[in-house]
């Protein structure tokens, strides 16, 4: 009874919440996986048990699986694959876009963050333009970042290939987001643009957060500069990178605006969400587009819940 | 003998050092000609004629400086934002504050006022940063209808709150959980009761948290495109985001008045950034958002 | 302790409370008037008509804003409400339609392209045929029968056009033809060698733009090598296996090879980027609907190209579909439940009039769906498509929602995608056969 009243209070202050979400996420949540495996595939609703959406995301069978890992790592869905050749091409993209986006603005942040540590005159200037980009909405940021990644040849070339022919730098010149391999990367360049300051920032707390008497006994020791570095600071840059990590992991899986305002809906630069969308606003096929945003959650969770799950006990142990 | 064994490697050494500080200013400034080149675009294209705003003379300056873009941007007939400026004020502040204010009551009880439990409820809110939005917008209206919520701006004030507790709480958590315990346990010795503990013991030191929540708040309300165009069904209530997108006209897009219009809507942001920079910094340092 | 702790802070708590009584009251201060206003502005107004559009920029809005101006002096105890979402990021317009639909929420009418398009709206009971409009205005006498036959379905009429495009245009400028000794094909061979003359003087021999384009440009090529009855026998249920056709494959052939012809970029352009090639002399020719016409010859101040018909540009059909017009039609609709019922019956009974067509087309750059139409009105291009309009076979258009409903016309799309990519024709037959058997389930 006692021990009740010492954490009733606190579950009863977070209780509003809990409901909230397990209504507004968890609920729809709910609504999204039941939509997916009904035969809703059309205009009118309906409600019967089918999975043929899912039939036509997943491997037509054990033997297909490692085609079917091939075609997302290359892009290229053979015909023999029984899968829907467009949603191979998008996991592709969402590959590619995710590993540019999420190493790219890490690094860039981190680097950053690094080069402004110890003292840099103008600091202030520097991290407030890093930072601008955050302000400016993704729709905004689209509109110039087409223009600037703009693949036009010979003398319509403009954007980055025009300035690159102008320094002399023209073996530099590519096809940017038309481009057939690395095409979903060079849509990551515009999301690092904006994202890469936040994380500078994030670091660079970090390195400040770190005791300087920790740095100070190292260097007593006679460890070099980079020693201390990579083996008093970034140790402890750990949970920062967590962070980093979940912020632009969720906005990378979730991207749309983005994506739309600088290629369109077409093929060529399509992720799952992108796909998702067309799927239930233009085809009315809510059942496959359920199924997309199901699988979306399902990798989200193989690849983040773990993590999450570790970070919280370690946590708890220290 | 020593002095001059020495005076080459000092020398040396501090050559090398301002060799590396060159660099490192190099490297800095290179960023932030990278970081500025598209603002750089956007700012001229802002200034130049409708027909001169194009992407094939994305560089040049404008030939005939002009302020007629950001006039139509501003309050034109056609594209003027102002009236979804102030709807963007109405749903941002009081949206803001709210959650904010939430996050940091969750986090104080998942992180400092705990109940057996604590970590998965936390785990269950954390997990609701990854819905994919576009998928929930039919079950999500629905509900709004049924219950007849008040229309425009609150629906939209109502869905960032709810989806903003997931990361309000986050940052909060990671914050509270820097306070040395001995301070929450003092206070609870002293048989002060749960808001009590919260009012005048965890509120007082927690502007930093409430700084870097606010802003990312400020930030990702302020530039959502994908809530406000599916919940406000009255254009009279858009925010400013809805407007701007509608300045890509099926037909024309008038290019100029497009950036234009993308920098008036990203000035209050701004704003916030340099007023708060600084704090938001100090908030960083200070412990939110380390996990 | 905690007295400690507080006598500490004093200074702080007191300022601290003030700021966030402040803070709250500023919260509600906001907040209240913003739900309160958004009230007393919709119980305040007994009668708005609501309507719903993509139409936010150029022609398409002027055109409307006249409407708008005359509806409004009609009616002044129902003003018009324009609830317009931009096409931009996504085709937004239709998802927040849909959306709205299915969440009981309609608007009193709504635009969608005439034909299959507005299936999807019928099959899920969001409209209501508008037959006995079409009865009591006498629509059915001012439009052609076979525009009505055309956008029947069941039996019904569920859509009122306010204007036809035409989709099977290729635009060219004269100068850049005659400089490089190119003559204005008609036939198909005589495109191809045109294309190749392009070729060989370095121009981009044929300009196209982003995907929904390519559509564009493969729907007139179909057209061009089934014809208007072979092309309307591929939308008709059960289909998959005219898909398979062998004259199926020669048109996909041909339309490998126009693809050969174009630019490489394409997927980054839109439509006008596409024609503004044309106008520059950069490209010989353009596949485009009619509205490339109100883009070339448009004013600069709505930021079009003020070019001179005739001489700045020019137009002809697409070779070998000289007597067809591949059309769409954008219409308007009458919602189930929608809010004020009379209002919007009143509002589409204007919309079908000789007046609200020639006050909109002019302006929007199309022709009226009526016969009635006062030629004077309209530009030197309108005037021949007004002409072509009365003798000419009617194919209905694909990438503009009149031969096939949204999954189907998707599916389409998307093999299409996958065809650019891959220009496998074997493949991309088979793909779109097997979405002409998926749609006849």
């Amino acid at each position: 009874m006692r021990k009740i009243r010492r954490w009733g209070p606190g579950l009863l202050l977070v209780s509003p919440s809990i409901v909230l979400v397990a209504v507004f996420v968890y609920g729809l949540i709910g609504w999204n996986v039941k939509v997916s495996l009904s035969d809703w595939r059309q205009a009118e609703e309906t409600s019967g048990f089918d999975t043929s959406a899912y039939k036509e995301l997943f491997p037509g069978g054990a033997g297909e699986t490692g085609e079917y890992a091939r075609a997302v790592a290359t892009g290229k869905p053979p015909e023999s694959l029984s899968t829907d050749p467009a949603w191979i091409i998008d996991l592709h993209h969402a590959l590619l876009f995710t590993v540019a986006f999420v190493a790219g603005a890490l690094i860039i942040g981190a680097s950053l963050a690094f080069l402004l540590d110890k003292g840099v005159k103008g600091e202030g200037m520097f991290r407030a333009i890093y930072l601008f980009p955050m302000a400016v909405s993704f729709i905004a940021a689209g509109v110039v970042w087409r223009w600037l990644m703009n693949p036009a040849p010979g003398d319509r070339s403009t954007g980055f290939n025009l300035l690159f022919e102008k320094l002399g730098l023209g073996f530099l010149r590519n096809e940017w987001y038309l481009g057939p391999d690395w095409g979903a990367a060079a849509l990551a360049l515009p999301a690092m643009w904006a994202l890469s300051g936040y994380i500078m920032a994030l670091y660079l707390a970090g390195f400040r957060g770190v005791p300087e008497e920790l740095r100070e006994a190292a260097r007593m020791d006679g460890a070099s500069e980079w020693r201390v570095y990579r083996h008093v600071v970034f140790p402890h840059l750990r949970p920062v990178t967590l962070s980093a990590l979940i912020i632009l992991g969720h906005i990378s899986i979730k991207v749309f605006d983005l994506i739309v305002a600088i290629g369109g809906k077409q093929l060529i630069t399509q992720t799952p969400a992108v796909y998702m969308w067309i799927l239930i606003y233009d085809a009315r096929d809510y059942a496959k587009g359920a199924a997309i945003a199901t699988l979306l959650l399902v990798g989200i969770s193989v690849l983040i819940v773990p993590y999450l799950i570790y970070t919280v006990r370690s946590e708890r142990r220290v | 003998m020593t002095s001059v064994a020495i005076e080459p490697t000092v020398r040396r050494r501090r050559r090398r050092q301002t060799q590396a500080r060159a660099l490192k200013y190099a490297a800095l400034a290179f960023a932030a000609v990278l970081v500025l080149l598209p603002v750089y675009v956007l700012l001229v294209a802002s200034f130049k004629s409708g027909g001169e705003a194009d992407p094939s003379r994305a560089w040049a300056l404008p030939r005939a400086w002009t302020l007629d873009a950001w006039r139509e941007a501003w309050n034109g007939e056609q594209y003027g934002l102002l009236p979804y400026l102030v709807n963007s004020f109405k749903l941002v502040i009081p949206a803001t504050l709210i959650s904010t204010i939430l996050g940091s009551l969750n986090g104080f009880v998942l992180s400092r006022w705990r109940f057996p439990g604590a970590d998965l409820v936390f785990l269950f809110l954390l997990f609701g940063l990854f819905i994919p939005y576009q998928a929930v917008m039919i079950p999500l209206t629905q509900i709004f209808i049924d219950v007849d919520f008040p229309e425009g701006i609150p629906r939209l004030a109502f869905a960032h709150i709810v989806y903003g507790i997931p990361i309000t709480t986050l940052i909060f958590r990671s914050y509270y959980a820097t306070i040395p315990e001995d301070l929450i346990e003092a206070a609870r010795m002293d048989r002060a009761g749960m808001l009590r503990t919260y009012w005048s013991v965890v509120l007082p030191i927690s502007a930093p948290a409430f700084v870097v929540t606010a802003i990312w708040q400020f930030t990702s309300i302020w530039n959502d495109f994908l809530f406000a165009v599916f919940i406000v069904t009255d254009p009279a209530s858009w925010p400013v985001t809805v407007a701007l997108n509608n300045t890509t006209g099926s037909i024309v897009t008038p290019y100029n008045v497009q950036m234009a219009a993308a920098l008036i809507a990203s000035l209050p942001t701004l704003i916030v950034y340099i007023l708060l920079g600084r704090y938001f910094m100090r908030g960083l340092m200070a412990g939110a958002l380390k996990g | 302790m905690i007295e400690e702790l507080g006598r500490d802070r004093l200074a702080r708590v007191s300022r601290r409370t003030m700021l966030a009584a402040g803070l709250v009251a500023a919260a509600v201060a906001l907040v209240v008037p913003a739900s309160g206003l958004g009230n007393e502005a919709s119980n305040s107004q007994a009668c708005q008509l609501s309507v719903f559009s993509w139409w936010t920029g150029g022609g398409e809005a002027a055109g409307l804003d006249r409407l708008i101006k005359i509806w409004n002096k009609q009616n002044p105890d129902c003003p018009f409400k324009n609830e317009t979402v931009a096409g931009g990021a996504g085709s937004n317009a239709k998802a927040v339609l849909a959306q709205r639909l299915s969440a009981g929420n309609p608007p009193d009418s709504f635009q969608g392209h005439a034909g299959a398009e507005l299936r999807d709206y019928i099959k899920a009971g969001q409209v209501e045929p508008v037959d006995f409009i079409y009865k009591q205005a006498g629509f059915g006498k001012a439009m052609p029968a076979s525009l009505i036959n055309q956008i029947r379905y069941n039996g019904k009429v569920y859509s009122v056009p306010v204007n036809i495009h035409r989709a099977n245009v290729l635009w060219f400028n004269p100068k850049t033809l005659k400089a490089n000794g190119i003559a204005v094909p008609r036939t198909w061979a005589q495109f191809m060698a045109a294309l190749q003359k392009a070729e060989d003087a370095g121009l981009t021999p044929l300009s196209m733009g982003e995907q929904w384009t390519a559509v564009h440009l493969m729907e007139t090529v179909m057209i061009a090598t089934l014809g208007p009855r072979g092309w309307a026998a591929l939308w008709k249920p059960n289909s998959a296996s005219r898909w398979a056709s062998k004259s199926v494959t020669s048109a996909l052939n041909r339309y490998n090879t126009v693809l050969g012809y174009t630019n490489s970029d394409a997927a980054s352009l839109s439509w006008q980027e596409a024609g503004k090639l044309v106008a520059d002399g950069k490209a010989a020719f353009n596949i485009m609907g009619d509205w490339q016409d109100g883009y070339f010859s448009g004013k600069k101040s709505g930021d079009n190209l003020a070019l001179k018909p005739g001489s700045g540009y020019g137009w002809a059909p697409v070779p070998g579909t000289a007597n067809v017009y591949d059309w769409l039609s954008d219409s308007f609709t009458l919602p189930k439940g929608a809010p004020h019922r009379a209002a919007a019956v009143k509002w589409l009974t204007f919309l079908g009039s000789r007046i609200a067509q020639d006050t909109f087309n002019p302006v929007k750059g199309s022709i009226p769906a009526r016969k009635d139409a006062n030629t004077k009105l309209y530009g030197a291009y309108l005037k021949t498509a007004l002409k072509d309009w009365k003798s000419d076979a009617l194919a209905g258009s694909l990438a503009h929602g009149v031969v096939a409903p949204a999954a189907w016309s998707t599916d389409i799309s998307t093999a299409l995608g996958l065809f650019l990519q891959s220009k496998d024709v074997a493949r991309f037959q088979t793909a779109l056969v097997a979405a002409a058997r998926k749609s006849a389930k």
